[in-house]
């Protein structure tokens, strides 16, 4: 049996640290866990506010909505309606991990080994952060575009930039390339790559310039299909096309819309394994902080309220408790699952060796779980691994909403019909490819007035809120420099739902 | 693994972002103040107003879908009593179950609530004065500028010993040790202990010669070049500036007689107040006079002067007079900026009212910045037309660009007389 790490409330660096060890000990002994180098660093709950604001980041550039984020946390946070998270952890290498002064030291130590361990496990691990996200270089990224937009605000003025802040940050959800692959997201090489690429085109040759009629078009193609191939129409990623084709806009205004793109970029993997990251860091904790109750390094009070905070953190409200609603609380499930999965590869029923015949009774639950926080995404995790346990414990339910029925329908609940359509619905309303809107550029208008044609593909009953669509397009006129037209396209009929078109001008 | 202590950090990183924030929520919140001057909370409110600013203003639109019509499924937590094919009502609010965790986050909504935060109030009544300014304030600051305050002015080579600037001192005395090559103290032992040593082992008597020759001249040196010299002292100047004068004194003047109604008093009070906030802005130290007056006047404390009811009848030449004593007493024209305000109803004795114009004309204009007569009336005071006050003022006001006369009768209206009074003027 080894000493206590600390008692009682209070704590300095030296228990940091010694916290640290011995977490660390566990982690890599007992968990096998594979992490980037941590730096931790302590923060005030200004500061907390502070890096809230900026979704996270270490450092933004400046513009107003941070300003209205922090607003809006500042002022619940000083009515009480919400207490600061105890950390925030940053995807980076080394990985940074805030520590908030007030915490305990039973705190602290639960916050090293949540966010120190269990988040940046999953962020070096996990193969959406892998493929996205370049860990190394986002800090200097962050700090290069803090300081050209701050440069690009003395030369040309806060309003000018804020302009094309403004509109870049409402395209951002369609600034992403959804395709893995086929972008290396090393952001430092790619950017002079990138650059000297564009300007070989622009000092080549820009199609959209291009006022001569064809004396004759060439025989054997096709013209469209010629245009959008130049162009790389379609083209998903609204803010690549149009810092890559946009006629209009100067040099910087391009250079501003590709930073709110590759921080865009940046932060696609993270709603998208929200579950498994936050069920992978508290199943990481619990672990670690029951293992080093179990080896006498803390004593029965800081493990009550590891519990205790524990027991906080996973409480999910049902759907007619006033604090609940149609949203999971991403720690209880994924908290939920991940200790499921563990106990299916220790000590499987009938029903887990039914449903899980290759996991159930491995005896191996620590590379199982890595397994899974290596290889899937909530959507692909959901679907694989909810078990039937778990759905008895959140008692979850179906309903099938049609609005041609004037009452919803219960069409599953947690029973031997249910376990399988519950599953796949849940785990439908993580995947981003449903949620998203589609909205693709498809045609430019060359010959005529340079009108950009655009397509949102989706279903009826699922179009795009109009209030936004007509705000967000205007912001997308103003980057073009022309008209846009949007419509919505049925995906099944080929129906046109709805149509909008915004012109560049002032309204 | 790094520990790194970021709480000393600076603080205030998102001061700038707020500041945008404002910047685009202007509108809303000139809104905001004028409410708060309605409700007669903005003195009151010591620590700051919360301001609520429609979301369409700080609104970040994006593409996403609503669901509008056709069928979805849900998944919920927590079901208790249902059984598969149970049907229930829709839940109020429409849309069902809201957004079916579709992730949408922030601004997912097309209709929001408004968006509000706190200001603190030195930011609200920055905002709200934005464009207001005190007039006169430029001229008075010039023409009273009796007081003098020192402020520094360099480096001189003479002065009190208490302005000894000690470093700058120590550098010269310095860079003139350097010059005249004196000797440093640590040097002459060393020098000292060698020849001792010498002097006591006997060996190398040239060495011990030379050494001796060298410590002599170098002690020599040492009490020829003083450590300090008077030609190294340096002083810090100071000069005598003129300071402007930065306290301004305000009288209230009201009319509490028995035809001035409680809603009246609670106009001429508001009006008083924002007059009073306005004035903080722009000065360290703000006085405030109360004087009212029925057949007479008298100074009375803040208290009295708005709770305290009277009846009787109305001379306001006492008022002004009273005023005018004070002034004289305790607040010299040269040293002090003066305000006035006065609200009455407008009643006043015939026979009065000349009374009044002369002593306003030649004895208040002359030494205040600004006179402000606000007129509270009631809607029928308005019908009936002029008052005999304000008949008197009239004249005077078009030769004295000092009086501003207006009229007041709602609540409403107390703001934009206000702006109307101290909006900045165009200048061509």
């Amino acid at each position: 049996m080894s000493e206590l790490l600390y008692q009682g409330a209070d704590w300095d660096y030296a228990t940091l640290r010694r916290a640290y060890d011995a977490i660390d000990r566990v982690a890599s002994e007992e968990l096998g866990l594979d992490i980037y180098p941590n730096r931790i660093e302590l923060i005030t709950s200004e500061q907390m506010l502070d890096i809230y604001t900026a979704h996270g980041m270490p450092l933004t550039y400046r513009h107003w909505s941070y300003g209205k984020r922090f607003l809006q946390h500042e002022a619940s946070y000083r009515r009480g309606y919400t207490s600061l998270a105890y950390e925030v952890v940053i995807n980076s290498n080394p990985c940074i991990s805030y520590l908030m002064e007030e915490n305990t030291a039973t705190m602290q130590a639960l916050v090293i080994a949540h966010a120190a361990f269990g988040h940046n496990h999953f962020f070096r691990n996990n193969h959406l952060f892998r493929q996205w996200t370049e860990a190394s270089a986002i800090l200097d990224y962050l700090a290069f575009a803090r300081s050209y937009i701050a440069g690009c605000e003395d030369r040309y003025g806060v309003a000018a930039v804020e302009r094309i802040l403004d509109a870049a940050h409402s395209l951002s959800r369609h600034g992403v390339h959804r395709h893995g692959g086929r972008v290396q997201m090393d952001l430092k090489t790619e950017e002079k790559r990138e650059r000297a690429r564009r300007e070989y085109d622009e000092r080549m040759f820009d199609d959209l310039w291009r006022t001569l009629p064809d004396a004759k078009p060439a025989p054997g193609i096709d013209k469209i299909s010629e245009r959008r191939r130049r162009l790389g129409l379609p083209e998903e990623n609204l803010l690549y096309f149009l810092e890559k084709s946009s006629p209009r806009l100067e040099s910087w205004e391009r250079e501003i819309i590709r930073i709110v793109r590759l921080i865009a970029q940046y932060f696609y993997p993270q709603p998208q394994a929200k579950v498994m990251n936050e069920g992978c860091a508290t199943w990481v904790h619990q672990r670690i902080m029951t293992r080093l109750h179990e080896k006498g390094q803390i004593d029965d009070a800081a493990f009550l309220e590891v519990l205790h905070s524990t027991s906080n953190v996973i409480m999910q409200p049902g759907f007619d408790h006033p604090a609940g609603g149609p949203d999971f609380n991403p720690y209880a499930l994924g908290y939920a699952m991940m200790t499921d999965i563990a106990r299916i590869c220790d000590a499987p029923t009938a029903e887990d060796r039914d449903w899980f015949p290759d996991i159930a009774g491995n005896g191996d639950s620590i590379g199982t779980l890595r397994h899974a926080w290596a290889n899937y995404r909530d959507e692909s995790f959901i679907l694989q691994f909810l078990s039937p346990k778990v759905i008895r414990d959140f008692r979850l339910f179906r309903l099938k909403d049609d609005t041609a029925d004037p009452t919803l329908l219960v069409d599953a609940i947690h029973d031997h019909e249910g376990y399988r359509s519950i599953r796949r619905s849940l785990a439908r309303s993580y995947d981003p490819g449903l949620n998203d809107a589609d909205v693709q550029v498809v045609d430019v208008d060359l010959s005529g007035d340079r009108k950009l044609m655009l397509e949102h593909r989706t279903r009826a009953g699922q179009l795009l809120a109009k209030k936004d669509a007509e705000a967000t397009l205007k912001q997308l006129a103003m980057l073009w420099g022309y008209e846009v037209r949007l419509q919505e396209i049925d995906v099944t009929t080929d129906a046109v739902l709805s149509t909008y078109t915004a012109g560049p001008g002032k309204d | 693994m790094d520990i790194i202590d970021r709480r000393s950090n600076p603080h205030g990183k998102n001061l700038e972002n707020r500041q945008r924030v404002l910047a685009r929520a202007r509108g809303a919140i000139a809104k905001t103040a004028r409410e708060a001057i309605d409700q007669g909370t903005l003195r009151e409110s010591k620590q700051g107003e919360t301001v609520t600013i429609p979301a369409d203003v700080l609104h970040e639109p994006s593409f996403h879908t609503v669901f509008s019509g056709g069928d979805r499924h849900i998944v919920l937590s927590g079901n208790k009593v249902f059984s598969t094919g149970d049907r229930l009502p829709r839940p109020k609010g429409g849309g069902g179950g809201g957004g079916g965790g579709d992730g949408a986050g922030q601004g997912d909504g097309e209709a929001q609530d408004g968006f509000r935060f706190v200001l603190t109030r030195d930011e609200f009544l920055d905002l709200f004065f934005e464009d207001l300014e005190l007039p006169d304030l430029v001229k008075s600051q010039v023409l009273a500028t009796d007081a003098m305050s020192p402020a520094r002015a360099g480096i001189s080579v003479d002065g009190t010993p208490s302005q000894v600037d000690m470093s700058r001192t120590m550098r010269q005395s310095m860079a003139r040790r350097i010059g005249l090559r004196r000797p440093k103290t640590p040097a002459v032992l060393e020098l000292e202990q060698e020849v001792a040593r010498l002097a006591e082992t006997g060996e190398d008597p040239d060495r011990l010669h030379m050494l001796r020759g060298e410590l002599e001249i170098a002690l020599r040196r040492l009490a020829r070049v003083a450590w300090v010299d008077p030609i190294d002292m340096r002083y810090r100047r100071y000069t005598q500036v003129p300071k402007p004068t930065a306290r301004a004194v305000m009288f209230c003047l009201m009319d509490v007689s028995g035809s001035m109604s409680e809603t009246m008093k609670d106009l001429a009070k508001r009006f008083f107040l924002l007059l009073h906030v306005f004035l903080e802005r722009r000065y360290k130290r703000v006085d405030l006079v109360f004087i009212r007056h029925t057949e007479v006047a008298e100074e009375v404390d803040e208290e009295i002067f708005f709770t305290d009811p009277r009846t009787g009848g109305t001379v306001v030449s006492t008022a002004l007079a009273e005023c005018a004593r004070i002034q004289r007493a305790r607040y010299p024209s040269d040293s002090w900026n003066i305000y006035a305000a006065q609200a009455s109803d407008g009643d006043n004795y015939s026979s009065d009212t000349q009374r009044a114009v002369t002593l306003l004309e030649t004895e208040i204009l002359p030494v205040v910045q600004h006179f402000a007569y606000i007129e509270v009336a009631m809607s029928a005071a308005v019908i009936r037309g002029d008052t005999d006050l304000w008949r008197g003022y009239a004249p005077l006001a078009e030769r004295a660009p000092k009086l501003a006369m207006r009229r007041v009768a709602d609540r409403r209206d107390i703001f934009p007389v206000f702006r109307d009074l101290f909006g900045r003027k165009v200048r061509a």
